[in-house]
């Protein structure tokens, strides 16, 4: 027993700690808002980098079998074969070429002459990794059922979120959540990363995740709503978000060591999920439930009828002689 | 809360212990495992993208489908007229959807009635489903106009896919491939996967063939150069050679001799005189006689062998074929010549198959991304272990311990559902170990809240996990709905990774509410703390 007690551990939030998290709205709103805009901005003027998935085309991994892959010479070969936008990019590591052939005119079978195109003129100097090809139909569909999914999802919890709490904490978790997804999709753009279904997976653990610290939160202040009958409403968000700190930190940053395994180890594969997951969850997750989906609930009237019914009976008191 | 019955114990300790031993098959070489019995023998399959292979999808082509039911229409209208006597203005023609046709306005009520007859109900979900396969109309002036129904398209594609699900599976077992599996997807569409593929040109070559044979004779009434100037004779046709052939035209008579359905087997070998590759083929007893009759009476003749509307060869009868069998002989290499055979023993296409998506990973890129997996899955582990070691003590050793057998558990689960683990799959899991800990450092952070009110240890550990528990199942719904609407709507890998992160939400909940109440239970007392060393 005695070990334990002298082994001090990690405390990372003091026991008492009150930071005044609600006055910070009148920063984090305004804040938010112009992030939120310039995400949109960025996605109508900038655009996603969007992948095969969503655009067709074919996409080739090669691995130079002697020593590093020269690109230039490779560059000038595929374009050269008049396949119109080819672009090529190492991957990973020197040896490691990604080739990126738009979509050809001339239906489904165009597709497959481009690949037979590129084999011939690469030859049997690289090893082919991987080859995708998207045709028209798959890519159209496949964007319009991930926006459907998305869009279904969100829906769905908002439902949840309605059933388990008063409609004020479904919105205002929802505002938190398409808030999150903005920005997620600002930086996508920003960045250029690869747009593909795995990009629509990371969203949507993305939306998961920053729910989930959302909802503790929500849960903790419908718990102080029922104990304290007479705390003002910044004050017992300030508290509800205060005690639940220490939980929000830990557990980020534990999903953060794991995401950081994935980053360091995981490949470049899945380089690009791994990076949206990070922004999403660690940088906008958090900061959202924390100063969005908390003090937005002040705005959403959470918290006025219990005011109003102690009001009159103040009213009363104040009257009596 | 913190009193566990000697029962119940036992029965969360055994469900972990079992879900975990699902887990077993899977560390062991299949070779082993394949001495088990067989309800132990259930394992994680690995997606395409970690073991390599090809995955093609195929969609049954909807403007081909329309085409050869129109032309069934044309020939159908033609022949009930005829023989119903109907006399006719012009004859029946195929425009747009429909097929018109017109009829002497003396005829027209009779031509009308046998007309109506052709359109037959679709059969639906109950017997009839009050739909027909053809709307008959009668334009005006003797005009009749009948247009094949949305519905009969429809319900024609899936027969099709059905078909060709089959003689796919001919096709790519002659190939002599591993496992190959193939699927129906939707209602036009076909998917083919092959773990192991890592070069699926011979594939796609042979799925990219209708493979529809016919024999027929060359029309020598005028040269084929004439013919293309002119008009052919109404009974001919114009087509092309193949690229060997030189896309030279040729005349040829449209009535067919004999089909490739009258095969009954066709090998590859080669010719005894010029020692090129060929292939040799057998008629059935029907088309043997029919082929016989026919070169009979056309010695001196040219006859063409035409593969999906084009000729590979075009021979001259030297003498009356009476054996039922021959050989095509049509600039072959020793591997075209070996797909033609496969293809005509495996039979035609109902209709013409599209690769519309072609997903290929090589063997070496798989084994890539399992090690990497592999480390970063260590690497994630360790460091949550180590940070929550550091953080919450004995508490966070407790954490360690459900976290493990967590992990266990998910690949108990996907190893009882057959399930396969895609790359975003082991994202899945790894993400899962923080979902894991998030239950409970939930729980060991209200026990440290509840201590701070004054609370004894065993009271606060109490009230910590009654609390804990409702969050910790709000949380985790919301992000399943997440995962289950990814499962419906996403596919191939990305499906993967619903699959573990819904799995591994279900044993985190588990977990939770069960093994580490347990753990921490079966400690306090044997501990009787009188003060805890994470509050």
């Amino acid at each position: 027993m005695r070990l334990y007690h002298s082994i001090p551990l990690l405390r990372i939030v003091p026991d008492d700690t009150k930071f005044d998290f609600m006055r910070f709205r009148r920063i984090s709103f305004p804040a938010s808002a112009v992030f939120s805009i310039a995400a949109i901005l960025l996605f109508f003027f900038h655009g996603l980098n969007f992948g095969i998935d969503f655009v067709g085309g074919t996409l080739i991994e090669v691995q130079s079998k002697a020593g590093p892959a020269d690109l230039a010479k490779m560059r000038s070969t595929l374009g050269a074969l008049g396949l119109g936008d080819v672009q090529l990019q190492e991957f990973g590591a020197p040896t490691d070429v990604l080739i990126r052939v738009a979509q050809q005119p001339g239906g489904e079978q165009a597709q497959q002459a481009a690949i037979n195109k590129v084999r011939e003129a690469l030859g049997t100097d690289v090893d082919y990794r991987r080859v995708e090809v998207v045709g028209p139909r798959v890519s159209g569909e496949l964007l319009a059922k991930s926006t459907i999914g998305l869009g279904l999802a969100i829906f769905a919890i908002l439902i949840y979120l309605w059933f388990r709490f008063e409609w004020q904490f479904a919105l205002g978790a929802m505002i938190a959540n398409v808030h999150d997804l903005v920005l997620t999709i600002g930086y996508m753009s920003l960045t250029q990363i690869d747009f593909d279904l795995s990009s629509i997976a990371a969203l949507l653990t993305i939306l998961g995740y920053s729910l989930n610290d959302t909802v503790v939160i929500y849960d903790r202040i419908r718990e102080m709503l029922r104990r304290y009958k007479r705390i003002s409403m910044p004050d017992l968000l300030n508290v509800s978000v205060n005690s639940t700190l220490s939980r929000s930190i830990i557990t980020h940053v534990t999903v953060t060591l794991a995401l950081l395994a994935l980053l360091l180890f995981g490949g470049h594969a899945i380089h690009s999920f791994v990076a949206v997951m990070i922004f999403g969850v660690v940088l906008v997750g958090t900061y959202t439930s924390v100063f969005i989906a908390a003090p937005i609930l002040i705005y959403l009237g959470v918290g006025t009828s219990r005011m109003e019914a102690e009001g009159p009976a103040e009213k009363s008191t104040a009257r009596r002689p | 809360m913190l009193y566990i019955s000697k029962w119940k114990a036992i029965a969360i300790l055994l469900t972990a212990a079992i879900f975990c031993l699902f887990a077993v098959p899977n560390f062991f070489p299949e070779s082993t495992v394949k001495r088990w019995p067989e309800w132990a023998q259930r394992h994680i399959v690995l997606g395409l993208d970690l073991q390599g292979g090809s995955h093609i999808l195929l969609e049954v082509d909807a403007n081909d489908v329309r085409r050869q039911k129109l032309l069934t229409v044309q020939d159908d209208v033609r022949k009930v007229l005829r023989e119903a006597r109907v006399g006719l203005t012009r004859a029946p023609v195929i425009r747009g959807n429909s097929v018109e046709v017109n009829i002497r306005e003396s005829d027209l009520q009779a031509g009308l009635a046998k007309l109506r007859d052709l359109s037959q109900p679709l059969g639906g979900f109950l017997g009839s489903s009050g739909q027909r396969s053809l709307d008959v109309e009668n334009v005006g002036g003797g005009l009749v106009r009948l247009t094949l129904t949305e519905p009969a398209i429809v319900e024609r594609i899936r027969q099709v896919v059905d078909q060709s699900v089959e003689i796919i599976g001919k096709r790519v077992n002659q190939l002599g491939l591993v496992e190959p599996s193939i699927q129906r997807q939707g209602n036009d569409r076909i998917l083919v996967q092959v773990p192991g593929l890592g070069d699926p040109q011979q594939l796609l070559d042979i799925l990219g063939k209708t493979a529809k044979l016919t024999f027929r004779l060359v029309d020598t009434s005028m040269p084929a150069e004439q013919a293309l100037q002119g008009r052919p004779p109404p009974e001919s046709e114009i087509v092309y050679g193949s690229k060997a052939e030189n896309k030279q035209p040729y005349l040829l008579e449209k009535r067919i001799i004999v089909s490739g359905e009258e095969l009954t087997d066709a090998q590859p070998g080669f010719d005894q005189r010029t020692s090129e590759p060929i292939v040799s083929f057998k008629f059935n007893t029907s088309g043997a006689r029919k082929f016989a009759q026919v070169t009979q009476e056309n010695v001196g003749r040219p006859f063409a062998i035409v593969l999906d509307d084009e000729v590979i060869s075009a021979p001259v009868i030297r003498e009356p074929i009476l054996g039922g069998s021959g050989q095509i002989s049509g600039s072959f290499t020793v591997e075209s010549a070996n797909n033609l055979a496969i293809l005509l023993r495996a039979g035609a296409l109902p209709a013409k198959l599209t690769v519309i998506e072609q997903r290929v990973v090589g063997a070496g890129l798989g084994q890539d991304s399992i090690e990497k997996g592999k480390l970063a899955s260590y690497f994630g582990g360790a460091l949550v272990v180590v940070f929550m070691v550091v953080t919450y003590g004995l508490f966070g050793v407790f954490a360690s311990i459900a976290v493990g057998v967590n992990v266990g558990m998910i690949f108990g689960v996907l190893s009882l559902l057959n399930a396969t683990l895609t790359l975003p799959g082991i994202i899945g899991i790894v993400l899962t170990i923080g979902i894991a800990v998030d239950s409970n450092v939930l729980i060991y952070e209200r026990i440290r809240e509840e201590t701070r009110t004054g609370r004894t240890p065993i009271t606060a550990i109490d009230a910590g996990f009654t609390r804990a528990l409702a969050t910790i199942l709000d949380s985790n719904i919301t992000t399943f709905i997440a995962a289950a609407v990814l499962f419906f709507f996403g596919s191939g890998p990305v499906r993967g990774f619903a699959v573990t992160l819904g799995i591994g939400i279900v044993t985190t909940v588990f977990t939770a509410f069960t093994l580490t109440r347990l753990i921490v239970a079966w400690w306090v007392r044997w501990a009787r703390p009188r003060q805890l060393a994470i509050s």
